[in-house]
Formats: structure tokens, C-alpha cells, sequence
């Protein structure tokens, strides 16, 4: 969410293909090692996660959460709720660019009132898509705790938030970028970083 | 760039289904115990009304402050308006007190145009009903409501009404619902049948892209929703029909009328009705018709179109009006 792509799937242009430079860091099956890794860790720390709420920031994050979901359901032997949890309106940059076409929010129906919720995205970077997803989640209900989950942390925070799962810390430069590709959105499973491109290129 | 909401004929078909789309999403807030979003914080909103309007004001007001603006409300009635203040001065008034939109409801055609072009105010103006010309939120809104009943609400996402056919009922000559309406449902794919008495059908209705009909009863059959539009009592006198039951009797919906539409057809009425004229209170009460839902669309459709022409630096809309058209 804190890369630099416009996230909404229906409205937005297409994104820019990833800079040719573009290396992989992570590749599909590290993706699903790693959140295999999350998942028991969530339920390590939940002790059980029995009640747990999966809840996906748009667009990728969803996925994330869909597929951390199966993976707990695997291990727990339970259906553990999933939604999405759209951002957009809580954004505080909002007045610096065009208004964004609206992702879906979905909370699943037994909501979120003392329940664990476990936001899950894909790259944490600054740190203000997590404080407006804070700042949504109290117009929803109130969790009993909540935690993040993150597939990739590439630092540079701005607020003092910090990811409870971490898929892979990865140091960057702010001259670099971040592109995380889902097999449901994008046809394959890959973490790219590359050089930023500059308004010349 | 137009930054204004004056005519449902300046919207593309992109803009309209973004727009639709996102009351979509604004719908769902409807449905939280908090009611409400920061997005438009920070935000003033005169609801400038020199007619009076109570539904479409308060929808207005509604959506405005579920998005979290701040909201200013102006009835011309009792104001320096009545004694004889002008449309610019009010606007120059507003400039100066720093108001980021104004939403405008005037009897006259082409205030709204009027007061987003001259340069009286740098505000954005969304058009609330302008005389006889224009009212493009109801427009929206109504087409909101057919999408959600007609295709679905999940499934309508990102779609538009090609193929729907709809027909608009009563006094087309003096609905500014019907003019916004044709405009809407043409972009949107539609086809419009509007259904009048001679009398009540606009000089140059053949450059209006839909069909004209005289006769209700054949155009029931083949009609996905049907629109029935108020008829003022007080234009009763002016002789456009003979009596009111004559009118009834040949362009009122009532239980006979509505059994001969195709069983998934929809009633609409942009409200208020007239029960027992235009429409009967068997059809009004009906699960087919859909006037609550409209009202409750509507601010949805206010929030959506607040929060595109506001809620960044510049509008999500773009309009196909170009500057040479002015």
C-alpha cells in the first residue's frame, strides 16, 4: 500500500510495469514460505487465534489475508474471518492528489468488537496507511487488540508504527522502490525492488 | 478543468459509473453505527437554497456531514436576497468568507452555470435543481436505484444500463428531473420512452435522444423501470390536461397498470406524490416501487459526489463540456 501504485483495481489506470532494473528479492515460493511462517506465528502468539479477524488493506493486502487465512484455517482446524478494510477516505494526504476511486471494505459479519484483528499488507513503508487504517477501524467497532502484519517492511517509517509479522525486512534507499506482485492481481508471485524512476525517464 | 456539477449532460459514461460506483461504497457507511467519514474535514459547504427544497436539502445536508464538512445552510427566504441582493453579491459574500463548495438550488434555468463560470467564486457549484433545466444528483440517483434493482448490487459494479429500457410518465415540459434523467440514462446506455399529453411535451424534444409516446398503456410491456413524474396541482388551472381525473385515468399508474409490466419491472417517483393522481397508494405502498430507496440513495449519491469534486486538489470528474461551449 505504501508503494507508490494507485491501488484500486477498478477505476485506476493500469499500473506502470516495474522498472526493467527490477530485481527479485522474493520469488513464489519464498511468498509462501514466509506466510506459512506468519501464520504460525499468529497463532503462537494468539495462543490458538481463536479469535482472530483477518483484515486486508486493498488491493494486495487482501489477498495476503485471504491466503494467511487458509493457512491458519490449515493449521487451526477452523474458519478464521477475513475482510478488507479500505483506507481511502482515513488517507491524510488526500488533498494532495485527486480523490482515488473508493476499494471495497468488508467486515466480516460478526465484526470486530474484542476480537484480535491482524491488518495485513503488503509493504509497510511510512507507516501512514497503518495510522489511517487505525483511525478506520475505530469508526467500525472497537478490537481488543490489533496487530499488523506486513509481507515486506522496507523501513523509512514517518510515525512511530511497528509491524508485529514481518514477511522480510528489507533495507532500501528512498531512491528505490518496492513493486509487490500477487498471482491474483498480477499473474505471479514476485517482490520486485528497482531504482525509482525520475520524471526524465 | 470544470470542477462543477451543473448538468447530468456534462458527466461521461466513465464519470457516471465512477460516481455510481462509489455511493456504492458510500452505501455501506449508511450500514456502520458510526455513520461517518474525516475525509472532507476542514471543509465549508454553503447549501445556497433561494427555493425551497426540505428532501433535497437535507440529503444534501446529510452527505455533507457524514463526510465530516462543514456545512452552512442559506434560505433566500428572509435573507438579503428578499430585499433585493443579487446573485453576485451573495457569491462575492461567500468568496470572501473562504467557502471551498457551494450546492445551489435556484428557480432560475442556468444559475448554477452561471454562478460556476462568471468568476464570482473560485467554490466548486454543484447544481441542487436549476428552473426547468437541470437536477443532476436526482438524475444519479435514480439511476443508482435502477442499477442496484435492475443488475444488482455487487454485480452492478462497474456497469452501466445498456439495454434497459425506461419510461419517464407526466409533465416532461416543466421536469427538470426528466431533462437530467434523458441525458443520464442516454450516457449510461439506456433507452428512454418519455410518455406525456401533447401538451405537456417540450418544443424540440426531437433533439432529445429518446423516444416520445401519447400512450402509457403500449409502452408498459416493454419497460424495465418506469418513472413517474409529480404533477403540480397548481398547474391544473393552466389548462395543459382537461380535468385530473382525465389525466389519471389516461397517464396514472395504478394496480392494473402496473400488473401488464414485466414482473422484474421497478416504479420510481423522485417524490413528493400526489396518491390517487399520478400514482395509486396500491402501486405507491408495492414492494415495486422504490421512492424510500431513492430518498436513502440519494445521500449516498451526495457523498459520492461531494467526495469526488472535493476530496482531493482536484476533481476525480472530468466533464466533456469544453471552455467553447460557454
Amino acid at each position: 500500500m505504501d508503494t507508490q501504485d494507485p491501488q484500486n483495481p477498478q477505476h485506476d489506470l493500469p499500473q506502470d510495469p516495474p522498472p526493467s532494473d527490477a530485481r527479485p528479492v522474493l520469488e513464489g515460493p519464498d511468498i509462501a514460505r514466509v506466510l506459512t511462517r506468519i501464520a504460525h506465528e499468529i497463532v503462537e502468539r494468539a495462543k490458538g487465534a481463536d479469535d482472530v479477524v483477518l483484515l486486508g488493506i486493498p488491493t494486495r493486502g487482501v489477498f495476503l489475508a485471504q491466503r494467511l487465512a487458509a493457512k491458519l484455517a490449515e493449521i487451526t482446524d477452523r474458519k478464521i474471518p477475513v475482510g478488507s478494510l479500505d483506507i481511502t477516505m482515513y488517507r491524510d494526504d488526500l488533498r494532495m492528489h485527486p480523490p482515488r476511486a473508493l476499494a471495497r471494505t468488508e467486515i466480516p459479519g460478526d465484526g470486530i468488537d474484542g476480537r484480535l484483528v491482524v491488518l495485513v499488507d503488503d509493504v509497510l513503508f511510512s507507516g501512514r496507511t497503518i495510522r489511517a487504517a487505525l483511525d478506520a477501524l475505530n469508526d467500525i467497532g472497537r478490537p481488543r487488540a490489533v496487530q499488523l502484519a506486513v509481507l515486506v517492511d522496507r523501513g523509512h517509517r514517518e510515525l512511530p508504527i511497528r509491524a508485529d509479522y514481518v514477511g522480510k525486512n528489507l533495507p532500501t534507499s528512498l531512491r528505490e522502490t518496492v513493486k509487490v506482485q500477487l498471482a491474483e492481481e498480477d499473474g505471479r508471485d514476485t517482490v520486485l525492488l528497482g531504482a525509482k524512476r525520475t520524471a526524465q525517464q | 478543468m470544470q470542477r462543477h456539477l451543473i448538468s447530468a449532460a456534462d458527466l461521461t459514461r466513465d464519470d457516471a459509473v465512477l460516481i455510481l460506483d462509489t455511493a456504492e461504497e458510500m452505501a455501506r457507511v449508511a450500514d456502520r453505527p458510526i455513520k461517518k467519514l474525516p475525509t472532507l474535514r476542514g471543509r465549508t459547504i454553503v447549501n445556497l437554497f433561494f427555493e425551497d427544497s426540505t428532501r433535497t436539502r437535507i440529503s444534501f445536508e446529510a452527505a455533507e456531514k457524514r463526510l465530516s464538512a462543514d456545512v452552512i445552510n442559506f434560505t433566500a427566504k428572509g435573507s438579503s436576497v428578499s430585499k433585493g441582493e443579487s446573485l453576485k453579491d451573495t457569491a462575492q459574500t461567500l468568496e470572501a468568507m473562504g467557502v471551498d463548495a457551494v450546492v445551489i438550488r435556484h428557480g432560475a434555468s442556468g444559475a448554477p452555470y452561471r454562478l460556476a463560470t462568471s468568476g464570482w467564486i473560485d467554490a466548486a457549484v454543484i447544481n441542487a435543481g436549476d428552473g426547468t433545466h437541470q437536477h443532476p444528483t436526482q438524475a444519479l440517483l435514480d439511476a443508482f436505484t435502477m442499477r442496484r434493482r435492475l443488475v444488482g448490487r455487487d454485480a452492478g459494479l462497474g456497469q452501466d444500463l445498456s439495454g434497459r429500457r425506461i419510461t419517464i410518465v407526466g409533465d416532461v415540459l416543466h421536469s427538470r428531473v426528466a431533462r437530467s434523467n434523458v441525458d443520464l440514462l442516454h450516457t449510461l446506455g439506456a433507452q428512454v420512452t418519455l410518455v406525456a399529453p401533447p401538451t405537456l411535451v417540450p418544443v424540440g424534444v426531437h433533439t432529445w435522444p429518446c423516444e416520445v409516446s401519447y400512450d402509457l398503456d403500449s409502452t408498459l410491456a416493454k419497460s424495465d423501470a418506469v418513472m413517474m413524474l409529480r404533477v403540480q396541482r397548481e398547474r391544473m388551472n393552466a389548462a395543459f390536461f382537461p380535468t385530473e381525473r382525465e389525466y389519471s385515468r389516461r397517464y396514472g399508474l395504478d394496480g392494473l397498470r402496473m400488473a401488464r409490466m414485466p414482473e422484474h419491472a421497478i416504479v420510481m417517483h423522485p417524490g413528493p406524490m400526489v396518491r390517487g393522481m399520478e400514482i395509486t397508494a396500491e402501486v405507491a405502498d408495492s414492494d415495486r416501487c422504490t421512492v424510500v430507496e431513492q430518498v436513502a440513495n440519494g445521500v449516498s449519491i451526495r457523498m459520492a459526489v461531494l467526495y469526488l469534486l472535493l476530496g482531493g486538489n482536484e476533481p476525480a470528474v472530468t466533464h466533456t463540456r469544453t471552455t467553447e461551449e460557454k
